[in-house]
């Protein structure tokens, strides 16, 4: 069995997009050739996936676009490619043919609104006037001649930032928006997509002098041990450096970092949600402003030891390589900036390591290894409340009663904000993960699967440094 | 004078903190602390197969080791501050 590299054809077609414009940047020839991407792409003369060759290219000039930063004026890092979308129907709970017109009408007995009426042949009708979409008729239905018309990306975003504007088009309302990435990972014909800083990340290396001039340092995610399932991670690491970043650390010991201030701080206080993922601290500031001064007030990992290599070297870049759509949106914030210079996703490192023809497998393997199991664990939900527990229990806090809420994906955050606001919650800590699994279910990973999790685990036991403590006992002296 | 232990994976699983544990005892030995500067760093570029990396100043030493340390304390920072 060939190993993937993706999930979808989708992803596919972005990294080609990815890796042609990181190709020309490298060899500074992007200026000149850029216009040459998207017919480079799709030579033709036969049209692969839309009505014609040039409707084809028309797109992939949008995503050579967003290749390179996308639309300044939008402030968001998520933004709809207009024309690539097919305007999906979205009709909301329908009967199809299948409706056999049987007698019992349990879909009319479960309504709750009565939406439900029966034409002479006993089939089924929904009255869309009454209906509020909540599937209960769907479930019932002996024939399951009722399905869902929703649209795939208004299906994804458990946030509700997303309607159509008057060409039907999908529209991302900014002010709801957290930048998940759940619409860009879901849509099936590609047409919302993340900004991609892959230029950013390349004049800096290039800039560098081959970090002559200044460092830079990759900052990667800890989900990285569920990527890149075709090669070692060693490799990875080896081919990060290949590219030209001076070395690689571990976000995972900013994670440890975080834990231990984090346990303190929830000691101090008493009750504390998580601040790691952008996107649960963004829905927060969007949707439950009453509870802002509840989020930790550390950094995310990300940040953490981002201010931490700054502080062992003054002139450092950073660029952060994660899984994540969200942090591309937390490094312009005020308080990330001056740390974090740019994010990058695994899809983009993937396009990285091609423009260079690089083949990883190929590669002696480097070593990765600062963190504890704990910081590892980060990556999948239900790792932070481990670390903040084991935190707490090395600083002799074992008086502490730690409740703790998981919150696996947005949803789930929102109902434990929900109680919190209302007083109703019984946890004194929540750790939300935005994305279902946590970090590694996030928009920005090359693939995801059913082991994903297993190998986070697996990878943190391997970590040399068995304790929180004793994983930043060496960032004590700066 | 500053002082940097790598404190990046390769140093890092060799012993960067048994290093640092020996620097601090032996600049209180000598009353150095407010003379020389302790900090860390990821990675100086010279991944050795044995030891750790310390950086005195713009010098860099590598293969560090806690049996070893006497001397390079002795030659490289102390007899420096005298």
């Amino acid at each position: 069995m060939k190993l993937r590299k993706f999930d979808t054809k989708i992803q596919h077609l972005k990294y080609k997009v990815l890796r042609e414009v990181a190709r020309c940047a490298w060899n500074g020839t992007l200026e000149t050739e850029v216009l040459d991407i998207p017919e480079r792409l799709v030579p033709g003369p036969k049209a692969t996936m839309r009505c014609c060759i040039y409707k084809e290219r028309a797109i992939l000039s949008k995503r050579v676009k967003l290749a390179m930063g996308g639309d300044k004026k939008n402030s968001n890092v998520i933004e709809v490619i207009s024309i690539a979308c097919d305007e999906c129907p979205m009709g909301g709970y329908e009967v199809s043919a299948a409706c056999r017109g049987c007698l019992a009408h349990r879909c009319e007995d479960v309504c709750p609104k009565g939406a439900i009426t029966f034409d002479e042949q006993q089939k089924a009708h929904i009255d869309k006037t009454k209906c509020v979409e909540c599937g209960a008729c769907a479930k019932v239905c002996p024939f399951s001649a009722i399905t869902s018309h929703k649209r795939p990306c208004q299906n994804a975003c458990k946030v509700k930032a997303i309607s159509m504007d008057e060409n039907k088009a999908a529209l991302i309302h900014n002010e709801k928006c957290i930048a998940c990435g759940a619409c860009v990972y879901q849509c099936p014909f590609g047409a919302i997509s993340d900004k991609s800083f892959i230029l950013d990340a390349i004049n800096l290396i290039k800039e560098s002098d081959n970090n002559k001039k200044y460092k830079v340092y990759a900052v990667v995610a800890p989900t990285i041990s569920s990527q890149f399932t075709y090669a070692k991670l060693g490799q990875v690491i080896s081919g990060i450096k290949e590219l030209g970043f001076h070395t690689v650390v571990e976000a995972a010991l900013g994670a440890d970092m975080v834990a231990d201030a984090e346990s303190r701080e929830l000691y101090e206080k008493g009750f504390l949600t998580s601040s790691c993922c952008p996107g649960f601290v963004s829905y927060i500031e969007k949707n439950f402003p009453d509870l802002v001064p509840f989020i930790s007030h550390n950094l995310s990992p990300m940040a953490t030891i981002a201010e931490f290599i700054k502080r062992t070297d003054k002139d450092a870049k950073v660029v952060f390589i994660g899984p994540c759509t969200a942090k591309k949106a937390e490094v312009q914030k005020d308080a990330v900036a001056p740390y974090v210079d740019v994010a990058l996703t695994f899809e983009e490192l993937q396009a990285l390591f091609d423009s260079r023809d690089m083949d990883i497998t190929t590669l002696s393997e480097s070593i990765l290894d600062n963190a504890s199991y704990f910081g590892r664990i980060f990556a999948r939900c239900g790792g932070l409340a481990e670390a903040v527990a084991e935190a707490l229990k090395e600083q002799g806090h074992e008086d502490f009663l730690l409740s703790p809420i998981s919150c696996d994906g947005i949803e789930e955050c929102r109902i434990a904000l929900l109680k919190k606001s209302k007083n109703l919650l019984d946890a004194n800590f929540i750790e939300g993960m935005a994305c279902v699994g946590g970090c590694i279910g996030g928009a920005g990973c090359l693939t995801h699967g059913p082991k994903d999790k297993s190998q986070v685990d697996r990878y943190g036991k391997e970590a040399f440094e068995k304790t929180i403590q004793d994983a930043i006992r060496v960032t004590k002296n700066n | 004078m500053v002082v940097q232990v790598c404190i990046g994976s390769s140093c890092h699983l060799k012993g960067s903190y048994e290093i640092v544990k020996l620097l601090e005892a032996a600049l209180k030995e000598h009353n150095l602390e407010d003379r020389v500067t302790l900090s860390g760093s990821f990675c100086m570029g010279k991944c050795n197969r044995e030891g750790v990396t310390v950086g005195v100043d713009n010098e860099i030493f590598t293969g560090i080791t806690p049996q070893g340390f006497a001397d390079f304390f002795g030659t490289h920072i102390l007899s420096k501050l005298r």
